[in-house]
């Protein structure tokens, strides 16, 4: 359930087991105390009720408590959202962009490739552009997600804490093949990747086609 | 409390057998009264569910396995958009309002109708009307819609397929909601009966009439916006289209300005329905009335002010999600604050768990996970990895469905014996509600779970993995279906050829309760004087409950 392969991964689950916590306590409370009133004051046993009005002091228990949660939970999203949307100056920077119904990464020295590939541990900043509608990049297992939309560059940005490959999607319907609009980001050694990068560039320069890899 | 002679029994014929200036069909769709308008509504929304219904049930048969089962992605595509159309637009949104709130606004303020009949019979022509040119948008040339119910540009003009029709139903569907708005408003104003002061009213008033100022205050925007991309796609100005120099983010703002309040058109008047119930079967007052009623208005206030909150990955300014994202947290809680006095109404009652009650407990119960699963969105960093998954889907279904949908279901138990005089089969109802309240969980908690796992929303095909939670799913799908079927099998037999109903089957002490059943077509014989609060449910010195009318065990 919990396996985060990014730097964020810690805070998004942290802050969603929290306000778990509070909802599952709270949805069981109110399902108890529901089920608990409807046997215990069932007319068959209880012919008679007893009008309350209301209480001030009860109204304010229950919305001064509520309001110090949701406060609490707003609190823990913004510290963890702080670090998604805080690009470090020296990250390496790939350019994404989306189109019906495939993803292309372009790096910083004009490598094309359909399949993104990064070194781990390393801070990598996404510029987003869209070359026809909307589009979302979706990284689950880095809890990154940001919308990619024509006519404006987005960003977002992650650091990858485990080599391996992990699933890129499009969130954001983007009309028929949305669905299969898919893809991987590799995480490799620092080594590997450097050497990786050195072959595929050189390629490139060689005017090979278009790496095509998966 | 009431005084004066409410109706004088066997003397008037009651509204369904009332003649008019027309007979048959032309009698009803022609009728100004509110409660034959508010039973053309229950009809028309009747048909647009079970359309709705097929086209959901489609789409979980699609998705029971990975790959194509049934249908190909372009239906699927035009699939979800249609269940979205038509369950919001034509079920969710006029649901409470336009059937019980035509039929009951009026009976529950002491009024022989609402201020504008005759808006009141326009207003269900534009939604006959809309709904009839959503249908057949289906039919025309180039095909159903296929853009979502959110019409997200630059999509929805690129789209070739029937959007402007579609757009355009929206449209129209927009001015029988604001028409609505604005002889509600008016009718609570000017047509309460004497004695009835604001704190007297029923709680299902104060929730219509929040509703009502968010349906006039709100609607127009979607229609302004609606109109604006009509005017894109057939002028070729650039508004929202980036190939024209225009900006998609701010169609997005427009649409949710208007729809998330939307949501709240959808679940207040749910909200009033539970109020009106829970004291009823409970028979007793209801626990802080005043806080019921004003956190409505704190709900209709706060909730037009976090429309962005759909949008907190499209690129917005950090301060803005700043902002959204804590008065996102800030209108949860006055939902909480009713959830807690509907609870603790139940305190020391004398509750009967009657079908009504049953379903107005189910309401609290899968409100609240829906408003819970509200609160992990609602936090900024866990919205950005669960936007757009099937955890929103999950989510919305939890508050529409499990709660405005289980609202329509509890007024259907609680006033159809009102509205045609005639009592269905209580076992078989509570059958019903165990069936559906069963199938609900299973078609859509898999849904939060595979969202937090990254299961995209939208998605014709899924990863392998997913496969188990679309499956339980879709069977989820098939018992929630025949719950529904239960459920409407039994009312429809139940109005048809169900033993009468007494006046007050349930023993409730507000208005409705104490004309005849069916009402008459003028409801009261003399406008009553009201003495007292809506709930008000007084012991006397025998220990029996004060009563003006026999009760029925
Ligand atoms: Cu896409
Ligand atoms: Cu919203």
């Amino acid at each position: 359930m919990f396996s985060g392969a990014s730097t964020f991964a810690d805070a998004v689950d942290g802050a969603f087991l929290f306000i778990l916590v509070i909802s599952v306590a709270l949805l069981v409370l109110i399902t108890f105390l529901m089920i608990y009133f409807v046997i215990k004051y069932n007319r068959k046993r209880h012919k008679k009720a007893v009008n309350i009005e209301g209480s001030l002091p009860l109204e304010i228990l229950w919305t001064v408590i509520p309001t110090i949660l949701v406060l609490a939970m707003f609190w823990y999203g913004w510290y963890g959202y702080k670090k998604i949307r805080d690009v470090p100056e020296d990250a390496m920077v790939v350019q994404v962009s989306g189109q019906m119904w495939q993803w292309s990464f372009t790096y910083e020295n004009g490598l094309v490739t359909d399949t993104l590939y990064v070194p781990v541990d390393t801070p990598v900043r996404l510029n987003l552009i869209s070359l026809d509608v909307n589009h979302s990049i979706f990284i689950p297992a880095f809890r990154v997600k940001e919308d990619v939309i024509p006519n404006r560059t987005n960003f977002t940005w992650f650091q990858a804490t485990n080599v391996g490959s992990y699933d890129i999607a499009c969130a954001e319907y983007c009309g028929l093949l949305h669905a299969y609009m898919y893809t991987k980001v590799v995480v490799m050694e620092e080594e590997d990747y450097s050497q990786w990068f050195v072959t595929a560039s050189a390629e490139m320069d060689a005017g090979e086609p278009e790496e095509i890899e998966s | 409390m009431a005084n004066g002679t409410l109706y004088m029994p066997e003397t008037e014929p009651n509204y369904l057998d009332y003649r008019g200036r027309f007979k048959g069909i032309l009698g009803w769709i022609l009728s100004t009264d509110h409660k034959r308008i508010g039973l053309l509504y229950l009809y028309s929304m009747g048909l647009f569910l079970t359309v709705g219904i097929f086209f959901g049930f489609m789409m979980r048969l699609e998705l029971i396995a990975p790959g194509k089962v049934i249908i190909e992605p372009q239906t699927y595509n035009s699939f979800f958009t249609l269940h979205g159309i038509i369950m919001i637009f034509l079920f969710i949104i006029p649901g409470l309002p336009a059937v019980f709130g035509n039929f009951f606004l009026p009976i529950l303020i002491g009024a022989k109708d609402v201020a504008f009949p005759r808006i009141n019979l326009l207003s269900w022509w534009l939604f006959a009307i809309g709904g009839g040119l959503a249908i057949t948008s289906v039919f025309l040339p180039g095909g159903p819609a296929d853009t979502g119910w959110t019409f997200y540009v630059p999509y929805s003009i690129r789209s070739t397929t029937n959007v402007l029709p579609a757009a355009f139903a929206a449209f129209i569907l927009g001015f029988s909601s604001i028409l609505t708005g604005i002889n509600f408003v008016t009718t609570i104003h000017r047509l309460r009966a004497p004695g009835m002061d604001w704190f007297k009213m029923p709680l299902f008033i104060w929730s219509l009439y929040a509703t009502a100022w968010i349906q006039v205050l709100a609607t127009p925007i979607i229609g302004i916006t609606l109109l604006l991309v009509a005017v894109e796609r057939l002028f070729g100005i650039g508004l929202f289209d980036p190939a024209l120099g225009g900006d998609p983010v701010l169609f997005q703002h427009l649409f949710w300005i208007y729809s998330h309040p939307a949501v709240y058109i959808m679940i207040l008047p749910a909200m009033g329905v539970i109020s009106e119930i829970i004291p009823v079967f409970a028979r007793r007052t209801i626990f802080g009335y005043s806080f019921i009623a004003f956190s409505s208005l704190a709900i209709a206030f706060f909730g037009s002010l976090v429309w962005a909150h759909h949008m907190f990955t499209a690129g917005m300014s950090d301060t803005g999600r700043f902002v959204f994202s804590l008065l996102t947290f800030l209108v949860a809680i006055p939902s909480a604050i009713k959830v807690f006095n509907w609870i603790a109404t139940l305190y020391k009652g004398s509750i009967q768990l009657a079908p009504p009650m049953l379903y107005a407990l189910g309401f609290i119960f899968l409100f609240s996970i829906g408003g819970l699963t509200g609160l992990m969105q609602g936090a900024l960093s866990i919205n950005i990895h669960i936007h757009d998954t099937s955890f929103i889907v999950g989510h919305f279904h939890y508050v529409m469905f499990g709660g405005t949908g289980f609202g329509i279901f509890a007024a259907l138990h609680y006033w159809l014996p009102k509205m045609y005089g005639r009592m269905y089969n209580e076992k078989r109802a509570k059958v019903g509600f165990w069936v559906l309240i069963t199938g609900f969980n299973l078609l859509y908690f898999p849904m939060l779970v595979m969202g937090w796992l990254g299961m995209p929303r939208r998605y014709y095909d899924y990863l392998p993995e997913f496969h188990v939670y679309h499956f339980i799913s879709t069977i989820g799908s098939w018992i929630l279906i025949t719950g529904l079927l239960i459920m409407a099998v039994n009312l429809i037999l139940g109005v048809r050829r169900g033993a009468k109903a007494t006046d007050n089957p349930w023993g409730g002490e507000t208005l409705e309760w104490r004309i005849q059943t069916p009402p008459t077509h003028e409801n009261f014989h003399e406008i009553p004087v009201i003495t007292g609060g809506p709930y008000e449910y007084k012991i006397n010195e025998n220990g029996q409950e004060e009563k003006k009318y026999e009760e029925v065990t």
